[in-house]
């Protein structure tokens, strides 16, 4: 058993725990919280595979942003406190149907394929290499993507702010 | 070659007649709409005369046969290379007899209505639809294939509904129209089955070839066997029952004498001289494919006709109203024109019933028209139909009463009158073919002396009744074609006329046998002295006859129960146990399918509607589970 | 194989959370965690891209830059949901998602 291992077994442990309790959990701030423990972990992951300004950007933005931004918008628009209805046996049923039956399938699908093996051993990303390739408008180059995400997030500003603005009536 | 082209105006001039009179009649005063109509009908008589000497006269013969001639065609419907449906015009010896008699007729009557029908409202309508059914009525004659009589055979049905209930205001004259028209109807039905056994039996329409006697139509003989008869023995029963219908043959009769509801004019024209005939021309047109492919049918046609006629004289006898009375002596006349067909055979001698019914169709044309309207003329002048309340009328009306007389004379088969040559050798043709039907031959001339001398003596002699204002006679107007028409009840007889009409165009010689003409001459006699003695003065030896025949005498004056059979059998058997099971059949099955139809769809759409919830989860679960279940296709189950 | 984790373990994680994920979707009442559910599946799709990125092609980079745009995209549309969740909330001072279903038949 190497550490890696150990390793990845303890952070896909917390995941597929956490994320179980965060869809049926019936205190919606006890599933924030939860949604977060998952996204830590999942920057774990990264962390592990040697990704780590990505896993800095999963930290910074989605436990730190979005799930904030959850949390601000429960407190807007609930009750906090209040117990969250369960729902209704057909619905659990029905649901759990379809997602076990996904789930089989796709499992089953992965375990059959046989993935090549690859002899280069990689070590950690350099930052250098990310730089130059977010800014390279040559081949295997991310620099129209890059514009393209700061129009987007920009169209998702204004859009918010103008969706979520008070009316004057 | 003599061009016949302009044939094709002697049918055409009333139908544009009646298009005229029935548009633009009511713009003008009445009696135009009346002279127009006539005069119309004057040119048609004039070129069928014409006609008929250009071919018997003037184009050279065949051998010694008269041949027929085409004198117009056009091809209306191709329905394949053979079998097509054509309008022409057919010249043949029967054919040209039938336009003089047509037009003849119709001319007379056309003329007589002027007067008759003077101050009726309706009056344009009137002569509007005498032209289409005299359209209708040549253009029956004329047919050079069966399916062109066909449609004319129809359209003289839809004429004589319209005339028979001319006076729509009242019940008895529309439901005797209805009667008419359903019953001739119902016998077309017979008619078309027929046509279309023997058109693909035989592969085509056309008259000339059907009946050549070489031809392929009669060379091909037996055929299929269907039930014991050939397939062209069925063909010609049914084409005859279409016949019996429209000459009001037994059983099909019923409608003749509620005919007598339309005008008189209507009577004589359509139900004495030419409708009624169809049926007989039908028969002789067909002539040789009843004689070569189908003797069984031409024995039905003789025990029928024969039957209709004693049946409808016995009837007469017993009939108060002057119409009805000469009515049944139509179908009776008629009757005795079928038999004399079926006891006919083809060729020279041979065919002398033949040429003695188109004889007497010729002569009975002039005689019968010429009794209605004399009736007319009766009952224009003391306003009532029924003999028992006339009398003595003799002394009012003289041109009327020598006219009547003569065509009662004529009818009655006295010499030298046109009805004796002609009923003679109908009674020579039956003494040939056998002793039974010659026998029931001078039983029917009996009776027939019998009831028409009893109609006479009833209205001219006898006491005379108390009328409302003294009978005055018709105005020269309606006198004139009584005059006319009397000139060829007399006179009419005296043509040679086996020279022109025989079964197969070859002129033959026509002798009067002594053996047959003195038995008809004596019966013919003998009625009508009996009828002299019960009803020139007043007694009471007719009541105590009637009494002494007791039910029988009751039964002929209801004139056999048939018209209750009739009803009996149309309501409780057929409305109970076809109609209504029919009914419920439309009713809950075919409307039922339609409503289930729209039902089901109801149904159905009411329960899918149910995707679209509105539910965003439910979308979205049928999202997941159609893109597992696409994924489990592709992946596993198409092995491609 | 990264240091005795072979890729199907990777995989075979990314999957259970992927399918939580729409088991929470599917269930859920309340729009935010319906969100919330949303987010997991996107993070499972996260892994499955870094672990292909890292275990099959080491020498590129496509697959975290993939995850990169995939994170940036899923803050931007978190943030338009709820700005739209609270224009709900205005209107109809609920959230339930089962109460919205003005586009029934």
């Amino acid at each position: 058993m190497t550490n890696n291992q150990i390793m990845f077994f303890i952070f896909s442990a917390i995941i597929v725990v956490f994320s179980i309790l965060t869809v049926t959990s019936r205190r919606i701030l006890r599933a924030a919280t939860f949604l977060l423990f998952v996204l830590v972990s999942t920057a774990g992951l990264y962390f592990m595979l040697r990704f780590n300004f990505l896993a800095a950007i999963q930290l910074t933005l989605y436990a730190g942003g979005i799930v904030v931004l959850i949390i601000f918008s429960i407190l807007l628009t609930s009750q906090v406190g209040a117990k969250l209805e369960l729902p209704g046996l057909t619905k659990k049923i029905f649901a759990f149907l379809a997602a076990a039956a996904g789930a089989t399938l796709c499992i089953f699908t992965i375990l059959q394929y046989k993935f090549p093996e690859t002899s280069i051993i990689s070590g950690r990303t350099n930052i250098d290499d990310i730089g130059k390739a977010l800014v390279n408008t040559g081949k295997f180059g991310y620099a129209l993507p890059f514009e393209v995400i700061s129009i987007l997030l920009l169209a998702a500003m204004i859009g918010s702010i103008i969706i979520a603005k008070k009316r004057k009536d | 070659m003599i061009n016949f082209g302009y044939t094709v105006w002697i049918v055409l001039i009333p139908f544009f007649l009646f298009i005229l009179i029935g548009f633009f009649g009511n713009k003008f005063k009445p009696i135009v709409s009346g002279i127009v109509g006539t005069s119309g009908l004057f040119a048609s008589m004039v070129l069928s005369y014409y006609t008929a000497y250009q071919y018997f006269f003037v184009v050279p013969k065949l051998g010694d046969t008269f041949q027929k001639i085409i004198g117009y065609n056009t091809v209306w419907l191709n329905l394949t290379e053979k079998l097509h449906i054509d309008l022409g015009v057919l010249l043949d010896p029967i054919s040209v007899m039938m336009l003089i008699v047509i037009t003849t007729v119709s001319f007379m009557v056309h003329l007589y209505s002027i007067g008759y029908m003077q101050g009726e409202k309706g009056y344009m309508r009137f002569f509007s639809f005498l032209s289409l059914f005299s359209f209708s009525m040549l253009g029956l004659v004329i047919a050079t294939n069966i399916f062109q009589m066909y449609i004319f055979w129809e359209l003289v049905g839809v004429s004589s509904y319209l005339l028979i209930g001319f006076y729509y205001t009242k019940d008895t004259a529309v439901a005797a129209s209805k009667k008419a028209f359903i019953v001739t109807r119902f016998a077309d039905l017979g008619f078309l089955i027929g046509i279309l056994i023997l058109s693909f039996t035989t592969g085509t329409f056309d008259f000339i070839t059907l009946t050549d006697p070489h031809g392929p139509a009669i060379m091909m003989g037996g055929g299929i066997v269907f039930l014991g008869l050939s397939t062209m023995t069925w063909s010609m029963i049914f084409v005859f029952m279409g016949g019996a219908g429209k000459s009001a043959m037994f059983p099909l009769h019923i409608w003749l004498p509620d005919a007598m509801e339309g005008p008189t004019p209507v009577s004589a024209l359509i139900h004495a001289a030419t409708m009624v005939v169809a049926g007989v021309y039908l028969v002789a047109r067909m002539f040789p494919i009843f004689h070569f492919s189908a003797p069984v049918a031409l024995d039905v046609v003789m025990y029928v006709g024969a039957f209709s006629s004693i049946f409808a004289a016995v009837i007469a006898c017993t009939q108060f109203d002057i119409k009805r009375v000469l009515a049944y002596s139509t179908m009776s006349q008629i009757g005795m024109m079928m038999f004399a067909l079926g006891v006919s055979g083809y060729g020279e001698e041979a065919g002398l019933g033949f040429m003695a019914s188109m004889f007497h169709l010729f002569t009975h044309a002039f005689f019968k028209a010429l009794l209605f309207l004399g009736a007319g003329a009766i009952i224009h002048a003391v306003h009532s139909n029924y003999m028992n309340e006339m009398g003595g009328l003799r002394k009012h009306l003289p041109i009327t009463h020598i006219t009547f007389l003569i065509a009662c004379l004529s009818i009655a088969g006295i010499p030298p009158l046109a009805g004796f040559f002609s009923k003679d050798e109908i009674l020579a043709a039956s003494q040939g073919k056998s002793m039974f039907i010659f026998i029931l031959g001078l039983i029917i001339s009996a009776l027939t002396a019998f009831y028409m001398f009893r109609l006479y003596f009833s209205i001219f002699w006898g006491k005379e009744q108390h009328y409302h204002h003294t009978p005055h006679e018709a105005p020269k107007v309606m006198t004139i074609p009584l005059m006319l028409l009397s000139l060829g009840a007399i006179f009419a007889g005296l043509l040679p006329f086996a020279s022109f009409v025989t079964s197969d165009g070859k002129p033959m010689a026509m002798h009067i046998d002594p053996a047959v003409a003195i038995p008809a001459i004596l019966v013919g006699v003998f009625g009508a002295l009996t009828a002299m003695v019960f009803y020139r003065k007043e007694t009471n030896i007719p009541e105590k006859i009637s009494a002494a025949l007791g039910g029988f005498y009751r039964a002929a004056f209801r004139k056999f129960y048939i018209d209750e059979l009739y009803l009996f059998i149309t309501k409780k058997i057929i409305f109970n146990h076809v109609s209504r099971p029919i009914a419920w059949f439309d009713r809950h099955i075919v409307d039922g399918s339609m409503n289930g139809i729209s039902y089901v769809t109801n149904e159905v759409s009411t329960r899918i509607k149910r995707f679209q919830s509105g539910q965003l989860q439910q979308y979205a679960w049928v999202f997941v589970t159609g893109a597992v279940a696409l994924a489990l296709a592709f992946i596993y189950l198409w092995t491609n | 194989m990264f240091e005795g984790v072979p890729l199907t373990w990777f995989l075979i994680v990314a999957t259970l959370m992927f399918f939580i994920g729409i088991y929470g979707f599917l269930v859920r009442k309340n729009l935010i965690t319906m969100l919330m559910s949303l987010e997991l599946i996107l993070n499972s799709v996260n892994i499955n891209f870094v672990a292909f990125n890292k275990l099959l092609y080491p020498q590129h980079l496509e697959g975290m830059f993939f995850t990169v745009f995939i994170i940036a995209v899923a803050a931007a549309e978190a943030s338009v949901a709820i700005a739209i969740i609270i224009n709900i909330y205005r209107r109809l001072v609920n959230i339930d998602v089962e109460k919205m279903e003005e586009m029934k038949y």
